[in-house]
């Protein structure tokens, strides 16, 4: 095996020249003859019916090439298809989700109609002319009303639950019975907005003597976009080409089918022109998915030691007023993941699936695994507080033994490698835990509150295997060696950000014996690509990556049958030696992988048989998902005075077996973290009754800035795994579903001496200096 | 209306709308398109460039207001033959994941060191809170102008990114961290 100087080194990567120098070319940077540009008319409201539409005045507009009304696409045009839910839930309700609002809006930033001007600012203009009168509906926010009754998001259902799953597995009433302590909490996992710094961004031309539509679009997903457009546009699909040029950060947002693609496709269609869309941030926040949303109310049993026996547990989720691509699948990964790291058997579970009058809820970093760790790991620290005991051993009692690998928890999982302890110990080392503890014990004395946060996270990535993925979840490579030696790579996920340009041109350097300068990785449009699944669940690598080690195989074998044939060598005895060719044993006499591609695309002594030709695509199934996992601690101090929170330190330790490029991986666990800590200490979408949404820009939503994050210090351990042939897991949401439980269980162990059990986050200072203040009853927060 | 001005060091004209504004200016009339917009509440810093010579967020500037100065946008500050120790630095300490806030956070780094040739982590990154990234958590941003100022200061000649990527030694293991690192800074922090 090769494996020897570019796998495991911190080269800069290769995308990044353009990207500096801003010469990258996003979709708000693809420039067309003749563009126009498309607005949005959106409801104000969180649920109404549309009493009339008027588009005489934006028509009249001299700028206006054309107003488009749901009435006009589903009558006149016959448009009249949903938008797609990706799921394998036999009793899913799926209430139909028409991409112009027909009748009745759902959802503050719905869209109603849209107009296409010779500017975006004409447009614009344009877009304040379309009279729309709405008759307001009574609204429902709260989750927990929504699922017990009316109003009703969709009447027509009469319910707001979309869904209800139970499962159980052991004896959980058993145990609850025989256990000594039981710990019962309501978490609620609020909603966040994913912010990609790029929102929605698209460009659709059509070419009418083609019959070709090509749609620009800031997606992490360009095949399954494609194919949803076929279905949702009722064209064939090889008359359709999707492309993700450059894509300014997605964090699953962008792992979606959104009704303004299909729109501005079938616009453009219409006009014969190219038109392009680049949404405002206020509607980013108002129309592309939001992420978690979960209130989780859970029952934990444990001995006097520390050993937890089981746990009850009931997801009540918020869907949103529609389904987007993934939005019912996220919680039922929370509760496969509701386990984390540890042992027990017995569990009763319940996920119930409820509309209301929000954005849809979907995949975002991390996507319903966050929201498990985030409660297993307080209620492990939760169990340690009631029992007086250092959270660190309990932790260490419940571990899954690194002997008990590959491991099938009770939710059904099989964890593929593990060895939580080292990892745990390894960071307990570098933290130096126990002098921590001294230094809280010191300066508590003094009326200082610092606060030791452990995470010990385990997550389920590289997704994954097809029959456990709500479509297809394979992936693909093609590597293809030109005739004068340069290698393409064509691979099917879908970088923005992830670095594969340049690690997979690592591994490739490696394997076939090329300067990396030679290779070049080609991804994101279907026109050029072979069809791939793409970029999310942190599978670009662990998926991707492996399908790209199939074809290398394949070139690999093809090329030696070259080389023996040329040196009139039996190819039992030739071999890949450090990237060259040679007769094993003999490394006197060498062939290079270019010189095999020329021999086969000269194609005159080519052994009997063989075709001409070196290039080979090669798809990927992974046999399972792999877990990465590891402990992140987080030191804090609460100052009493005002209850701001200072992150006075910040470590994670995770493993992710083999690293490519370490630098890389390092990168995407620095903006996990961040993610998940913000999700902690700042972020927060809030509704109001009425559905008004009150977090709407930038001044009101909290993303962090420089300074309200601190130094993260990173290590890391090395646990391959076998599910794929590199030995790597998924590291792209590690970070964000580790962080999140860290941070919260260090700010409620600074307030530990104040009695507090649990608070909700966003742990703002307000309530931290609510929960600081002396209390006439019992100190214990909510 | 008509105005004129200098971008990149180009003498320009240009027709506009009163209200366009500079950051539309520069991308749409001129096809600079290395500044980018990521809101519309002058919040991200994404559309940042220089002003004679000071960075201001140009979806907070009329393209009027820019008539008879200077502007400098990402295009102006380095290029891939000659690029700014910024940029380099940038690169080499992978302070970018997705790139979209990236030249207009280079943009602000450079009138930062501007301003501070020598700053401590804590006032870089109170300079950049006009920037917003979702992708680094800042960590190797940070890292990176501090690099960048380093190399500014002693005055280092600027790279092509034709130079052979340098490759730094196959390091399966990150520096050492060392015992006891959080308490120390724990220390620091509280001295």
């Amino acid at each position: 095996m090769a494996f020897t100087t570019m796998v495991g080194a911190r080269i800069r990567r290769r995308e990044d020249p353009r990207l500096i120098t801003g010469r990258a070319t996003y979709v708000d940077d693809v420039r067309q003859v003749g563009t126009v540009y498309a607005a949005f008319v959106r409801s104000p409201y969180g649920h109404a019916k549309i009493t009339s539409v008027d588009t005489s005045a934006a028509k009249a507009d001299p700028h206006v090439l054309a107003v488009y009304t749901g009435e006009d696409l589903h009558h006149a045009h016959n448009l009249k298809a949903s938008l797609p839910v990706a799921h394998k839930m036999p009793d899913l309700k799926t209430p139909p989700h028409y991409v112009l609002a027909l009748d009745e809006v759902r959802v503050v930033g719905e869209a109603v109609a849209i107009v296409v001007a010779d500017s975006p600012y004409t447009a614009r203009d344009a877009a304040e002319k379309v009279a729309v009168e709405y008759e307001e509906l009574p609204a429902v926010v709260d989750v927990e009303k929504a699922a017990a009754g009316p109003p009703y998001v969709h009447e027509s259902l009469g319910t707001n639950v979309a869904f209800t799953m139970p499962f159980s597995a052991g004896d959980p009433d058993k145990a609850f019975a025989e256990a000594d302590v039981v710990v019962k909490q309501r978490i609620v996992n609020q909603r966040v907005a994913p912010v990609p710094i790029e929102p929605r961004s698209m460009v659709a031309s059509y070419d009418a003597g083609m019959q070709q539509l090509t749609l620009y679009s800031a997606t992490q997903i360009p095949h399954l976009l494609r194919t949803q457009l076929a279905i949702v546009l009722g064209l064939p699909e090889n008359k359709i080409r999707a492309i993700a040029p450059e894509v300014g950060g997605g964090f699953g947002a962008k792992l979606n089918v959104y009704a303004e693609e299909v729109v501005v496709s079938w616009v453009a269609m219409q006009l014969e022109r190219p038109v392009k869309y680049i949404e405002t941030r206020s509607e980013c926040f108002q129309a592309m998915i939001h992420g978690r949303d979960q209130i989780d109310d859970l029952e934990i049993a444990a001995k006097d030691d520390g050993t937890i026996t089981a746990l009850r547990l009931k997801i009540t989720a918020n869907m949103g007023a529609y389904h987007q691509l993934l939005t019912p699948v996220i919680p039922t990964l929370t509760m496969l993941m509701a386990h984390g790291c540890y042992k027990f058997e017995n569990i009763a579970a319940e996920v119930v699936g409820v509309f209301t009058n929000t954005m849809s809820t979907d995949a975002y970093r991390g996507a319903g695994r966050p929201e498990a760790t985030f409660f297993i790991e307080r209620a492990i620290d939760m169990v340690a507080q009631r029992l007086k005991l250092d959270p660190v051993d309990v932790r260490r009692k419940n571990f899954i033994a690194k002997s008990a690998f590959p491991h099938t928890t009770a939710t059904g999982l099989t964890y593929d490698s593990g060895d939580y302890e080292t990892t745990m110990d390894k960071a307990l080392g570098i933290a130096d835990y126990a002098g921590l503890r001294k230094q809280q014990a010191a300066l508590r004395a003094q009326g200082r509150y610092l606060g030791i946060g452990l995470s010990t996270y385990v997550e389920v990535c590289g997704m994954g295997p097809s029959a456990a993925m709500p479509a297809a979840g394979w992936d693909s490579a093609t590597i293809r060696i030109e005739p004068t030696g340069s290698i393409t790579v064509l691979t099917g996920v879908s970088p923005h950000g992830q670095g594969q340009e340049t690690t997979f041109a690592q591994i490739v350097a490696d394997e076939l014996g090329v300067p990396i300068d030679h290779i070049s990785v080609i991804h994101g449009d279907t026109d050029k690509v072979q069809y791939g699944v793409g970029t999310f669940g942190s599978r670009g690598t662990a998926v991707g990556g492996a399908a790209l080690k199939l074809a290398i195989d394949t070139i690999q074998a093809k090329a030696i049958k070259i080389a023996a044939h040329q040196w009139e060598a039996n190819p039992d005895d030739v071999e890949y030696r450090d990237g060259k060719i040679q007769v094993k044993g003999d490394p006197s006499k060498t062939m290079t992988t270019p010189e095999a591609g020329f021999l086969a695309f000269m194609g005159d002594k080519l052994p009997p048989g063989l075709e001409p030709g070196l290039d080979a695509t090669r798809r990927f199934e992974p046999p399972n998902f792999v877990f990465p996992f590891g402990t992140h601690i987080c030191v804090v101090e609460v100052d009493a005075q005002s209850g701001q929170v200072e992150v006075v330190s910040y470590l994670a330790v995770d493993d992710c077996g083999r690293l490519i490029n370490p630098m890389i991986a390092e990168g995407q666990v620095h903006g996990g973290i961040a993610q998940g800590l913000s999700q902690a200490l700042f972020e927060e979408v809030v509704y109001d009754d009425r559905g008004q949404l009150l977090t709407g820009t930038l001044m009101d939503y909290a993303i962090p800035h420089a300074e309200q994050v601190p130094h993260f210090e990173l290590g890391h351990t090395v646990t391959p795994t076998t599910v794929n042939p590199l030995g790597i897991k998924g590291i792209g949401e590690a970070g964000t579903i580790g962080s999140t439980p860290a941070v919260a269980n260090a700010v409620i162990d600074a307030l530990a001496p104040f009695g507090v059990v649990h608070i909700d986050m966003p742990l703002k200072p307000e309530k931290l200096w609510a929960a600081m203040q002396p209390k006439p009853t019992n100190g214990s927060a909510r | 209306m008509q105005i004129d001005l200098t971008v990149n060091g180009k003498q320009t004209m240009l027709d506009v709308e009163p209200r366009l504004l500079l950051v539309h200016a520069l991308r749409d009339s001129l096809n600079l398109t290395g500044t980018h917009v990521g809101c519309d509440t002058s919040s991200c810093g994404a559309c940042t460039v220089l002003l004679d010579g000071v960075s201001v967020k140009s979806c907070t500037v009329f393209a009027v207001q820019a008539a008879g100065h200077e502007v400098t946008t990402i295009e102006g500050i380095g290029t891939a033959a000659e690029l700014h120790p910024m940029q380099e630095a940038f690169w080499s300490a992978h302070g970018l994941q997705c790139g979209y806030c990236t030249t207009g956070m280079i943009v602000s780094a450079v009138d930062l060191l501007k301003r501070n040739p020598d700053p401590t982590d804590d006032q870089i990154r109170a300079g950049l809170e006009g920037n917003l990234c979702r992708c680094t958590g800042y960590e190797n941003i940070v890292k990176a102008v501090r690099a960048a100022g380093a190399a500014m200061r002693s005055g280092t000649a600027r790279h092509s990114v034709n130079d052979l990527m340098p490759v730094h030694p196959p390091d399966v293991e990150p520096p050492p961290s060392g015992e006891g690192i959080i308490l120390q800074q724990l220390q620091e922090t509280k001295a």
